[in-house]
């Protein structure tokens, strides 16, 4: 059986690359929202996951015990060494397609976290519980525009719905359940991945029913972003976020 | 650098004086955020809980932490802990009271349903309830943005966590 600490290490590191790709991509949204309260909303939310991303980067980095620092995950990996889910690298297209990508993220994360805060690892719980408080947020702000979208014109209900139809199939993976997950969850330190889904989807049937939005058709899911093979748009995205500690490596601010 | 000179309390006493970043008019220690100090062999530790995980201020209430002490000839690292989770229950009354004389209001208990209870919250400057919420993510991660609907005013929440 591999180490428990090992395993932590994993768990921990994938927890924190999905936080950290995520607000990069929600960081891409600074000074050009829809509105001024919206691009503060949206940044704001990348503030939250920057955060919650360090955190879990420092534990990694406690875990590993070899010195390394949040920075070293963050702008020395290359994309087969990302293990986040694939709907968090999704790019951020319309309005639409960001809010309905943090309404799939956000449910998730509140049911993950709920679970996680009773973890009998001290760290993962404390670090669960105060992400719980921040990821509240996140919902209501999701799926009061995920309302607002589907419930109002012809256009921006199309709009989501074609979010909510395009993201989909990636929504299958936060499910995904591995080794790692199975070994830690049985253990009391992890959570059952699996059994998230049900109320993740009677979550979000509730707000698309609200939205007056279709539930689409359960088809193929797409996997693989927890086991380091990704999308196309990753390494565009790694590019430009790496760029400054590629090219002048140490850089300090 | 040795700190022999100096005990627990004095250090937490000295450290009491140091102003949130993002709010001036409040210490981290009314904020709740200043947990507790260990004397080690060569100086302290300090323990300090973050507010929100991505709080920009928690870089620069370390650095604070450790000028001051330096200044006193002690030797300082800090930690950063997550546990018990900091709650906007922490902030003291004292301190809610000097929020709300700054301009902003201060938060409801923390235990608050977030779409429920901060929908009417009394406008700092005139005391009204008949508030609107503008945006639920305001200039810092801590606060919301609103309007009071009597004097017209703009003022921010710092929201229930």
């Amino acid at each position: 059986m591999a180490d428990i600490n090992e395993l932590k290490y994993t768990y921990s590191l994938r927890l924190a690359d999905n936080a950290w790709i995520l607000s990069h991509r929600l960081s891409e949204w600074c000074s050009n929202g829809p509105f001024l309260e919206e691009d503060l909303a949206l940044t704001n939310i990348a503030l939250d996951l920057i955060g919650r991303a360090q955190a879990f980067y420092n534990y990694a980095a406690e875990l590993e015990g070899k010195g390394r620092t949040a920075d070293d995950w963050a702008y020395r990996r290359n994309e087969r060494q990302y293990y986040n889910n694939l709907l968090a690298e999704m790019p951020n297209g319309n309005f639409a397609d960001t809010i309905a990508r943090q309404l799939f993220m956000s449910v998730y994360e509140y049911y993950f976290f709920m679970s996680l805060q009773n973890s009998k690892d001290e760290t993962f719980a404390a670090l669960a519980a105060k992400t719980l408080k921040e990821v509240k947020y996140h919902i209501v702000h999701a799926a009061d525009w995920v309302v607002r979208l589907g419930d109002g014109t012809a256009e921006s209900h199309n709009k989501i719905q074609q979010a909510i139809n395009g993201l989909w199939m990636y929504t299958g993976e936060l499910f995904d359940t591995d080794e790692t997950d199975i070994m830690l969850s049985e253990q009391g330190i992890g959570v059952d991945n699996q059994s998230l889904q049900t109320l993740w989807e009677t979550h979000i049937s509730e707000v698309l029913e609200e939205a007056t939005l279709k539930i689409p058709e359960a088809e193929y899911m797409q996997t693989g972003g927890r086991q380091g093979i990704h999308t196309e748009h990753l390494g565009r995205m790694l590019g430009e976020m790496q760029y400054l500690q590629r090219a002048y490596p140490d850089a300090k601010w | 650098m040795v700190s022999a000179a100096y005990t627990r309390e004095e250090i937490l006493q000295l450290l009491s004086q140091i102003a949130d970043p993002e709010i001036p008019v409040v210490t981290i220690q009314e904020i709740g955020m200043l947990q507790d100090v260990h004397i080690t062999d060569d100086g302290c530790q300090v323990i300090i809980t973050p507010t929100y995980t991505g709080c920009p201020a928690m870089g620069i209430i370390e650095a604070d932490v450790k000028a001051l002490l330096d200044k006193h000839g002690i030797n300082s690292t800090v930690k950063l802990v997550y546990h018990p989770a900091w709650t906007t229950d922490n902030i003291t009354d004292v301190a809610k009271e000097k929020m709300k004389q700054y301009g902003i209001a201060p938060p409801v208990h923390s235990g608050c349903d977030v779409a429920g209870a901060e929908a009417h919250i009394a406008c700092p400057q005139c005391g009204s309830s008949s508030t609107e919420q503008i945006s639920r993510f305001g200039s810092t991660a801590c606060k919301a943005l609103y309007k009071c609907n009597e004097c017209k005013e703009p003022f921010e929440y710092f929201k229930c966590h």
